[in-house]
């Protein structure tokens, strides 16, 4: 298959299944809420070690969020609910609870509960007040600048993490404005987030290493700069790749990403210097979800 | 079941107050079981047609026609019922009520919706003493639910309240909130006497300024509280002066307290 002059491998994305939430967050502005959710998304790249995998999924209207101010909605992967339950409420507490004027809400309204004001309340040591409003329970806790206002709980929902594509380019530059066409292009699918830096991750891995207590390597076939030393993947003209990685609530939603990603990137074609399309997988085996690539784009 | 409502229309006002409390859990009978049920009223006990005409035979809704405020424990400990009372209520309206609707369109009597667990209880005039409150020698009173008065309430109104939210459009008597546990009591009109008595904790939301802040509650200033937009949007499903724009705010004077007692508890002015 040929899109543009750009070449998709028949080949498929391997994907694993996952444990996810939403949660939404709130401030006086977009400014500060952006704050608390890169702090509260960040250090989240990779369940390797990092314990969770995040993202901002999308901004949000104040007519969109429960209190009525402008938010973001955030979402966070990770490989068992009880590492997820973890990462959440470390992370809750430290960078929202933390942020000037924030709040924090659910954004899953069903499935297992994650605590959020359930244990945050002990902080308002006893000044804490909870409202139950519409069903849902709230807490009311003192803090310097008013009161931190938070849900009882956001609730954890089986969803599907490491979806991917490669894009192999004739240079670094070129590489990397593909990657930023197709991350804009992402970002407008719902219930999806590309969780390393910017979406984009240079350092694809691999499983093993020729080291004793390295899980992961570095994915030599799909290195430029060893290609005459290795068995590699690429041919004389690539000097450049890079990967983007999806988690999302759903494979549907995943397929949508990937579709909207490659397809932005083959919009611009050959003549930019992309000369392929491919992905990572581990021969099928491990992971239950496949993303194939030319029938996503079929 | 669908069909007309059953309906039963009070024949004439009874010598005697009459014990309602059958008619809470109808769903699983017919018009005909219903009209047989027998009442309490005094020390005798009478059949339910010879109290009222019987129509309509939907009978998960129960329409109360020409009623008086003779007719007590309307609603005890009823579960998903939609009862409608045209005209007043006697005492213990909703007693104990878990879920569903009710509703007077005219006052109700002491006690009304007194340690409600769940469901709307809305009253169109005036409500009497201990609305919300805990039965005498319970330490309990409504823990669940929403309570909507549209004219005045008498004294201790939400009295040991445990959860919950009463809403009043007039004015509340002398000790409201007093002893509450926690919950919400919103009144837009004015406050009797010993205001948040022994208060615990919960919220006691105002319109306009009390007679008196009680010396035993603390001002804490005055705030833009993130809650209360949030708190307002709970209510707009309901047909009130509470669910329009014009009676919601966020900005607030805070006075804590009843330091004389737990003194976890608010009082918020509009401010």
């Amino acid at each position: 298959m040929i899109i543009n002059g750009i070449a998709i491998d028949d080949t498929f994305a391997e994907a694993f299944p996952m444990k996810a939430t939403r949660v939404i967050i709130t401030a006086l502005n977009l400014e500060w809420a952006y704050h608390a959710a890169r702090a509260m998304s960040g250090f989240a790249t990779s369940v390797i070690a990092c314990g969770c995998e995040a993202g901002i999924e999308r901004e949000l209207l104040p007519e969109e969020t429960p209190d009525g101010r402008p938010g973001l909605s955030v979402l966070f992967f990770a490989m068992g609910g009880k590492g997820l339950t973890k990462q959440v409420q470390t992370r809750a507490g430290q960078c929202v609870l933390t942020s000037p004027t924030s709040a924090l809400f659910a954004g899953i309204d069903e499935g297992k509960p994650i605590p959020l004001g359930e244990n945050m309340r002990y902080y308002g040591d006893g000044f804490q007040i909870s409202k139950v409003i519409g069903g849902k329970r709230y807490w009311r806790i003192p803090v310097m600048d008013g009161e931190f206002l938070t849900e009882e709980a956001t609730y954890m929902v089986e969803a599907v993490g490491g979806g991917n594509f490669l894009i192999l380019a004739e240079s670094q530059p070129q590489a990397l404005a593909a990657c930023e066409a197709a991350i804009a292009a992402m970002k407008k699918v719902p219930n999806v987030i590309m969780p390393f830096p910017g979406g984009v991750v240079r350092s694809g891995s691999k499983v093993g290493s020729k080291y004793k207590g390295q899980n992961a390597s570095t994915n030599d076939a799909f290195c430029p700069t060893i290609k005459g030393m290795t068995k590699t993947q690429l041919s004389p003209e690539i000097e450049s790749v890079m990967e983007i990685v999806i988690d999302g609530l759903t494979k549907e939603d995943i397929d949508k990403a990937m579709k909207a990603g490659i397809e932005a990137v083959c919009e611009l074609g050959a003549e930019k210097g992309i000369r392929r399309i491919s992905a990572g997988n581990y021969g099928g085996k491990l992971g239950p979800y496949h993303f194939h690539l030319r029938e996503i784009l079929a | 079941m669908t069909g007309n409502p059953l309906t039963l229309t009070l024949k004439s006002e009874p010598p005697r107050r009459v014990d309602l409390s059958p008619l809470s859990g109808l769903p699983h009978l017919t018009a005909g079981e219903v009209a047989a049920l027998k009442l309490w009223m005094g020390k005798r006990t009478l059949r339910v047609d010879e109290l009222f005409e019987v129509s309509g035979e939907d009978t998960s809704r129960l329409v109360i026609k020409n009623s008086c405020a003779k007719l007590d424990y309307i609603g005890k400990d009823a579960d998903a019922v939609e009862i409608t009372v045209e005209g007043d209520a006697g005492a213990y309206l909703g007693r104990g009520m878990k879920s569903g609707h009710l509703r007077v369109t005219g006052n109700a009597g002491l006690f009304a919706a007194c340690e409600l667990r769940g469901g709307l209880v809305q009253i169109d005039g005036n409500a009497g003493d201990f609305l919300g409150g805990a039965l005498p020698g319970n330490k309990r009173g409504m823990r669940g639910g929403r309570v909507l008065v549209k004219g005045n309430v008498g004294a201790r109104c939400g009295d040991e309240m445990r959860r919950g939210i009463i809403l009043v459009e007039g004015d509340a008597g002398d000790y409201c909130a007093s002893r509450m546990i926690a919950g919400t009591i919103a009144v837009m009109g004015q406050t009797g006497a010993y205001l948040g008595y022994a208060l615990r904790r919960g919220t006691v939301m105002l319109w306009q300024s009390p007679q008196s802040i009680p010396p035993t509650y603390g001002d804490c200033g005055t705030h833009t509280l993130a809650f209360l937009p949030l708190w307002f949007s709970g209510l707009k499903d309901l047909d009130s002066r509470f669910a329009e724009p014009d009676s919601a705010f966020n900005r607030v004077r805070k006075y804590g307290g009843d330091m004389a007692s737990t003194g976890r508890g608010e009082i918020l002015v509009r401010a």
